[in-house]
């Protein structure tokens, strides 16, 4: 089964950090993608670029509207996402808690969609 | 050519005793035939120049890791016999069957998680190369070659003599290859379209392993119960979905479309099978599709024979799928309140809470029961709960059709 884990944290919050904590957190961070790609279960995933970059795209009575600023407004902010591949949900959800920004912020597990089905 | 993949890769295993370099050199092997075949014509011998080609490949590969761990070993200790270049042509066919079998029952050891098991029989034994199985479990081909390689690395640290395991335990494993053989046929005959096309091979690989296990073990009546099972399912490939890859459910669909040859070859399977030997749940489950395949029109299946059938399945192999399956059985040999009490059976098993198919059963039942507004719930239900998108375009519009 495919997952997406979604990251959510806050930049502001990291931003106040020491720039050794950081640089543990990207340590954390690379050794779990290591591990995931070893395993076969890394599937994919990106960082995105901070909320305030974001433009809203909204289309009315055939007339587009682009606003800045992201679709949902909250301090915390869909950061990034990583696919993987893996058994059952519950690992994926135990990958999810490994992931640092779980510890301050939140990670969200979504199964992912698929094109295989079953008649009745 | 690929049939000739696991006959191969046997002799390699056979001589060197590394299954994890001869592997790898009977896949660079294969791909040096489908290169230069085309071009320079087939060999007299085709299966003596995979093995000179895989054995040169792997030889070159031992010396290379002998040197990087300096220790002193001669090329001649590492040169095979004098068989090499020229395996006696249509020699040891009982070898070659063997090795077959033991290289299945290697790929699909108990220490491997399901979806390794599956991609090292297809690249083992199915002979087909890491990009194409990527690209029909939809994944990168970096992700399917590392899962493959750990595969392979967890093999070599179980430390296996390379023979057929003595029984009781040949017969366990031997149940796990048939296990993983349905699980890559069901992922090809789950394919819907589109994206999923090169899913399809996948049906086709299964349905080839499965056939080539039956070969070598005719009297073992699980194998030809997978293999029936296989052929029936499949027979009906042509009528299950619509070109845009919308399901037909088995009712509705064009029977004409079937195809009667698997049928007939499915059907001859299981009856002889289920005729001499002892009863297991791919046999009932092939003749459950046996009886399905049998009516020429929806309204002419013989319910109450394929009640009977789950029945004795239910008995043999419980479990929450086949609760499920019986009910609609049962809805249809004694009415729809008899399937709904029996899916009742399944709202306090944990295995089923929040799994969108027993709404979706539920919802078909309660239709039939003259419950719309209830099956409407239902069928709502399951739609925001499958991770199947096609299975959720067709509970919706199941929703939809209903007016309570």
């Amino acid at each position: 089964m495919k997952y997406m884990l979604l990251i959510y944290n806050n930049p502001a919050t990291y931003q106040s950090w020491t720039e050794a904590a950081r640089d543990e957190l990207f340590g954390e961070v690379d050794a779990l993608m290591k591990e995931l790609t070893e395993s076969g279960e890394l599937v994919g995933g990106e960082a995105l670029a901070d909320a305030s970059t974001a433009t809203t795209v909204r289309v009315r009575g055939g007339v587009t509207a682009a606003t800045d600023g992201p679709f949902a407004e909250a301090k915390e902010q869909l950061a990034g996402y990583l696919t993987i591949d893996c058994e059952s949900q519950q690992r994926a959800v135990e990958i999810a808690a490994r992931w640092p920004d779980a510890r301050y912020f939140a990670m969200e597990v979504r199964p992912v969609m698929n094109t295989a089905g079953t008649e009745i | 050519m690929r049939q000739l993949a696991p006959q191969v890769l046997g002799t390699l295993v056979r001589r060197y005793g590394n299954f994890e370099l001869s592997e790898d050199a009977v896949q660079e092997a294969l791909l040096a035939a489908a290169v230069q075949w085309p071009a320079s014509g087939l060999p007299d011998n085709p299966r003596g120049w995979l093995i000179t080609v895989a054995s040169r490949r792997l030889l070159d590969q031992l010396r290379a890791e002998s040197a990087r761990r300096r220790r002193e070993v001669t090329a001649a200790a590492l040169e095979p016999g004098g068989d090499l270049a020229a395996p006696s042509p249509g020699g040891e066919p009982g070898g070659q069957r063997d090795d077959t079998l033991t290289l299945l029952l290697l790929c699909c050891h108990p220490a491997l998680s399901p979806p390794s098991q599956v991609a090292l029989t297809l690249r083992a034994v199915g002979g087909l190369t890491t990009a194409q199985i990527a690209r029909a479990f939809l994944v990168p081909e970096p992700t399917m070659a590392q899962r493959i390689s750990r595969a392979k690395q967890r093999i070599k640290a179980t430390a296996e003599p390379f023979r057929r395991p003595a029984e009781p335990e040949r017969t366990q494993r031997l149940r796990v290859v048939l296990d993983v053989l349905y699980l890559i046929f069901n992922e090809g005959y789950t394919a819907t379209s589109g994206p999923d096309l090169h899913r399809v091979q996948l049906t086709t690989e299964a349905i080839r392993l499965a056939r080539e296990v039956h070969r070598m073990l005719p009297d073992d009546g699980e194998v030809a119960g997978l293999l029936a099972l296989m052929l029936l399912t499949d027979a009906r490939r042509p009528a299950r979905t619509r070109p845009d890859g919308a399901l037909i459910p088995l009712a509705e669909q064009d029977r004409s479309r079937w195809d009667s040859g698997a049928i007939a070859d499915g059907v001859r399977l299981i009856t002889a099978a289920m005729a001499r030997a002892p009863l297991g749940p791919f046999q009932l489950q092939a003749a459950i599709a046996a009886v399905h395949a049998e009516a020429t029109r929806a309204e002419d299946t013989d319910w109450p024979q394929i009640a009977a059938l789950y029945k004795v399945l239910a008995g043999i192999s419980p479990g929450p799928v086949v609760t499920l399956n019986r009910a609609v059985a049962v809805a249809m040999a004694d009415g729809p309140q008899a399937g709904l009490d029996l899916l009742a059976t399944l709202d306090a098993d944990e295995r089923m809470t929040g799994h969108h198919r027993l709404d979706a059963v539920r919802a078909h039942l309660l239709e039939m029961a003259g419950q719309p507004a209830a099956a409407q719930a239902a069928y709502r239900r399951a739609a925001l709960r499958t991770t199947s998108l096609p299975e959720r375009r067709y509970l919706e519009s199941r929703a939809a059709r209903l007016r309570p």
